[in-house]
């Protein structure tokens, strides 16, 4: 015992050649546990039995990260439990209490942004050494460290006597693509707020990194206002007990910050605004039969001077609550039937010289908002709609691609790219549509930067998110429907191509990982035929 | 492989079924839609305070019968769940127009209190919700379960209101078909007990009445047997974690029992066997490649005495433990390529005179077993191909007709040769697929085969499956509920009950009523429920 691990540590200086293990060593259980699967990992037989009681976090004396960091700290406390999972004194000991052989998690952080929110330039990258007994954790940012935290977690395993282990292991890892998102779609159904919260922290067990929430559509408005309360009073489901209250929002916000997870607000207009109207008298357009008002209503009304007030103010308000510097202004599938029935809209088409042509009254309407959002010093993601149009945006606006088959969507991402634009991929990754047996399958092995541009257009797809709408989905089904579909969209995103080609060697990763994932409590589906040690127990 | 529906259309949020229109039916939230029924427009109101369930002077029963009593309080407590936690019950004092009472009346001299519910029973009731007492009489206590059960409750429909209030309603209301059946499989996966029970309450509000138990297959034995423990110890996932031990089963069978509803358990042979083999040695084919065996098992193997053996005692275990008339006996898919390859079989077949016919040799088997069941006095079920393999099956067979093509021929077929029958073809849940897939499975009519009124007669219901390959706890309720509600009004109303407009909006404010009892049914289409799910 003592022989090898002399010989064992000697290894971890020479961490060229623990890379070399790294292809040899697939077939040993455990080793690859970590799911989505680091840029380089190496890893060898010899391991640490850990114990719960002699088992530490703590800050490396040179990190600029120290007690008292706030995000890092209930890390640590996040991380125990998940770690010991049988453990139930679930808090983990203090740095400074006593211990004969405590096992040591030392975090190491070059830049401590402890109080801040995670951005779109923030790095994620860290390094993870299980070496002579104890762990080693660096990172530039605590980003960075969470994503480190998360990985260790997922080295450790217990055998069928419950004791818990960590193999000697080497990683070294970042991120393939910055931008790696889940929509969830909170105006089709409402979902309570444990429900958004338990899947961020399902999304930082699969290191995605951005909750982009499509808060209000056609159906309901379930956000709360505080400039104008009307709109969810009256668009809302339900206006109070199908709301989300400004704490609520604050408290999703928190959540995911604590976890590295930015919140996108989506505000989609100037269709999917049905639910708007109810609230706000004169902001959609009034559709008309022949001569008359037919008493229905179409998209936002861009001929009316007061929707763009309407809008400063709504955005002035929701660049504040959201901290995140990009917000997402939807513009997709607007339906021009009911603008066309509108005589003040013609009017309105004839003065700004946009003959018969829709496309460019929309165009008008988006460009004006693109600018609110510039006012408000924030960045603009919409739908690829709005490229489509040709309109004539701000370049550092990002596309958003959600629409068409294989060859079609390569043939966007060429054409985005090439006009300059940052893209996000969501099209592959409609994950609420569903079939029959191994989906995932398919989101696992969809290629984003399999078109055709230069080294310097592919670097414009900043990453990709999977769409979970919600015609379908509610509080009773989105955890299985989402968990582990998602993980295979999480894996592609975060790590090498190349290394993660093959569905069959990823088969056995993703069962371990979800039977890991029923573990923390989330309720992700089976992939197949099969069982977890630890069931699944509500009902 | 290709998601036909969506990639035709590049919509954000298309929908490839008629999406129905949004409307109250005069119905209410009734589901499944009672025989007949007539509904005023006069209102009752309900306090949780002076409202009171109780015995009909002139009931068969009493206050011995525990399953009524039990019922009385589960609906109790259902119907006045959130008005009695607002605390809405403060000594109000009844009105004149307040419903203040619900008289249970079981006319037949037995009540079968104290029986287990049978394919025979009588499960028929009649409500009349008349101020100030509504009279449910029926002449069993199945008929009571199912007219308290549901109808009673769903006939109020204001939930929202704090005031819990019923129209006036008269119903007469009986069963199309009398096995209404829903299939688990907890071999591919296995489901916790907890799962299992609600799953047979959701069954209760839904009027199932057969839980058919597929309990082993394949992947795993979770049945742990007194006669052969090695069975479970073995073959299932894990010896004690991952079983249902004879407690298990028979606290299973209470509970559905209380809830009328048949626990029908299903040991399917030869065929999905491979995990009986771990634990018992020498009941499976081995297979051989070339002139040796290869190490892997087959079906079991019908050349051998210690088979039967075998199989009289594992059956005349099963016939102590499960109560119902019926025992499932599968016998579907059998891969002849193993039987093939032995050798000894080869000899057996050239013996038996088989030629090279191993249906033949399947037939052979299920001979031998159907007559081992018969001696301990159940009646069987099978899956339909014993039927099409021309085994001789006695009078009472009942036949599941499970293959998707040619189902109208064969229930055609079936039935002629006089056999009752039972169909699932339709309703394989486990088959998902974007979109309001519940209108495919209520479209679905049992009855529109060509033949005699006689040859109808022996359809005597159907079966929802959920197959386990994608499924276990984490998804099973949602995936189950309300998809499967859909199939239990086919199975349960008149066949002229079928406009997908009413039943849409009865089957939304049905779902909703499941979520607010704590079932996680799953969403028809966008919308809300008053309370959503609480869980996650």
């Amino acid at each position: 015992m003592e022989e090898k691990t002399i010989s064992n540590s000697r290894r971890c200086y020479k961490q060229w050649l623990c890379f070399m293990v790294l292809f040899m060593s697939f077939s040993v259980i455990y080793v690859d546990a970590v799911w989505p699967m680091p840029q380089m990992i190496s890893s060898s037989m010899a391991r640490y039995t850990l114990n719960p009681r002699e088992f530490i976090f703590q800050y490396s004396s040179g990190s600029s990260a120290q007690p008292g960091c706030s995000l890092l700290d209930s890390a640590f406390e996040r991380y125990f439990p998940l770690i010991f999972t049988d453990y139930r004194a679930a808090r983990p000991r203090q740095h400074n209490e006593w211990f004969r052989f405590p096992f040591t998690v030392v975090v190491h952080v070059e830049r401590a942004e402890c109080e801040g929110y995670p951005d779109a330039d923030s790095s994620e990258s860290y390094k993870l050494s299980v070496c002579s007994g104890q762990a080693a954790l660096r990172a530039e940012t605590v980003w960075g460290a969470l994503r480190g935290l998360e990985s260790f977690s997922q080295l450790v395993y217990q055998d069928d006597f419950g004791e818990y282990f960590v193999n000697e292991t080497e990683i070294e890892d970042f991120p393939r693509f910055q931008f790696r998102g889940i929509l969830l779609d909170t105006s089709r159904h409402y979902l309570p707020l444990h429900a958004i919260l338990k899947t961020l922290d399902a999304m930082s067990y699969n290191k995605f990194n951005v909750f982009h929430w499509h808060i209000v559509d056609d159906p309901s408005f379930p956000y709360q206002s505080s400039t104008f309360p009307d709109l969810s009073s009256k668009g809302a489901f339900h206006p109070s007990t199908h709301v989300y209250t400004q704490i609520d929002v604050k408290r999703v916000i928190a959540h995911a910050r604590l976890r590295g997870i930015r919140v996108l607000a989506e505000f989609d207009s100037p269709g999917h605004t049905q639910s708007w109207g109810k609230g706000q008298p004169g902001l959609l357009t009034p559709c008309y039969k022949g001569t008359v008002p037919s008493g229905t209503f179409g998209p936002v009304n861009p001929a009316n001077s007061s929707s763009y007030k309407f809008m400063t103010h709504l955005f002035k308000e929701v660049t504040s609550v959201f901290p995140d510097s990009y917000v997402h202004l939807g513009g997709d599938e607007v339906d021009f039937t009911c603008w066309k029935s509108n005589p003040d809209v013609r009017g309105f088409m004839l003065k700004m010289g946009f003959g018969t042509d829709y496309t460019k009254l929309e165009s008008y309407y988006m460009e004006n908002m693109v600018n609110i959002t510039k006012g408000l010093n924030k960045t603009a993601i919409v739908w690829q709609d709005v490229f489509d149009y040709h309109e004539k945006i701000p370049v550092d606006t990002v596309l958003h691609i959600w629409k068409g088959s294989p060859g079609q969507i390569q043939q966007e991402l060429s054409s985005i790219t090439l006009a300059g634009y940052r893209v996000i991929l969501a099209a592959p990754w409609y994950i609420n549509h569903i079939d029959y047996g191994q989906d995932w399958e398919k989101y696992y092995t969809i290629q984003p930067l399999n078109f055709t541009g230069t080294e310097q257009q592919k670097k414009l797809v900043i990453g990709g998110e999977v769409c979970m709408w919600g015609e379908y989905v509610d509080a009773t089904n989105l955890s299985p429907r989402l968990w582990p579909r998602a993980s295979a969209a999480g894996e592609r995103l975060w790590s090498d191509e190349k290394m993660t080609s093959s569905v069959i060697d990823a088969f056995p990763r993703l069962v371990d990982f979800r039977c890991r994932l029923l573990r923390r409590g989330i309720q992700a589906e089976p992939l197949f035929v099969g069982h977890c040690r630890h069931e699944y127990q509500g009902i | 492989m290709q998601s036909c529906q969506l990639s035709a259309d590049w919509q954000h949020h298309s929908t490839s079924y008629e999406e129905p229109t949004l409307g109250d039916s005069p119905y209410g939230s009734l589901w499944p839609l009672p025989q007949k029924v007539q509904i005023s427009t006069v209102v009752f109101k309900l306090s949780g305070a002076s409202f009171h369930i109780f015995d009909a002077k002139a009931s068969s029963s009493g206050a011995s019968c525990r399953l009524l009593q039990n019922a009385y309080r589960r609906y109790d407590e259902y119907i006045f769940t959130s008005s009695r936690k607002q605390g809405q019950n403060k000594s109000k004092k009844a009105l004149a127009s307040d419903m203040s009472e619900l008289q249970v009346w079981i006319t037949s001299a037995d009540s079968e209190c104290d029986s287990y519910p049978s394919v025979t029973s009588d499960e028929s009731y009649k409500l009349s919700v008349d101020s100030p007492v509504a009279v449910l009489k029926a002449p069993k206590v199945w008929g009571a379960l199912r007219g308290r059960g549901h109808s009673f409750y769903s006939t109020h429909c204001l939930y929202s209101d704090e005031e819990k209030s019923i129209n006036r309603t008269d119903i007469h209301d009986f069963p199309r078909f009398a096995h209404r059946g829903l299939l688990l499989d907890t071999s591919r996966h296995f489901l916790p007990i907890k799962v299992i029970l609600a799953n047979l309450e959701a069954m209760a509000w839904n009027k199932f009445n057969v839980f058919h138990w597929h309990i082993v297959d394949d992947p795993s034995f979770p049945y742990l047997s007194r006669t052969f423990p090695q069975l479970s110890q073995h073959g299932a996932y894990h010896p004690y974690t991952h079983v249902y031990t004879p407690s298990d089963v028979k606290m299973i069978i209470e509970f559905a029992r209380l809830r009328g509803i048949r626990v029908v358990p299903e040991f399917d042979t030869p065929g999905h066997t491979q995990s009986w083999g771990k634990g018992q040695k020498d009941l499976l084919t081995p297979c051989y490649s070339g002139a040796s065996p290869s190490g892997s098992f087959g079906p079991v193997n019908p050349m051998l005495n210690t088979t039967y053996d075998f199989m009289s005692m594992f059956f005349k275990e099963v016939n102590t433990v499960f109560p119902d008339a019926y025992v499932h006996l599968g016998g579907d898919e059998v891969d002849f390529s193993c039987w093939k390859s032995n050798p000894d079989i080869q000899k057996f077949m050239e013996q038996q005179g088989f030629g090279t016919d191993y249906s033949k040799l399947e037939s052979f088997y299920i001979q031998r077993l159907l007559d081992i069941v018969t001696t301990t006095n159940k009646g069987y079920m099978i899956w339909q191909e014993v039927f099409d393999n021309g085994v001789k099956l006695k009078s009472d067979t009942v036949v599941h007709v499970w293959m998707g093509n040619k189902v109208e021929e064969e229930l055609q077929k079936v039935t002629e040769a006089g056999f009752t029958t039972i169909l699932s073809a339709p309703w394989y849940l486990d088959y998902i697929s974007y979109g309001q897939d519940w209108q495919k499975f209520y479209r679905a009519e049992p009855l529109s085969f060509k033949g005699t009124d006689a040859q109808k007669k022996l359809v005597i219901g159907g079966e929802a499956c959920l197959w386990g390959e994608y499924v276990d706890a984490t998804n099973l309720t949602p995936r189950l509920w309300p998809r499967a509600s859909a199939v239990g009004e086919r199975l349960w109303s008149d066949r002229d009950v079928r406009d997908l407009n009413d039943a849409y909006s009865r089957l939304a404010k049905h779902r909703c009523r499941m979520v607010q009892r704590g079932i996680p049914a799953e969403p028809l289409f966008t919308g809300y429920c008053a309370h959503e799910y609480k869980g996650v």
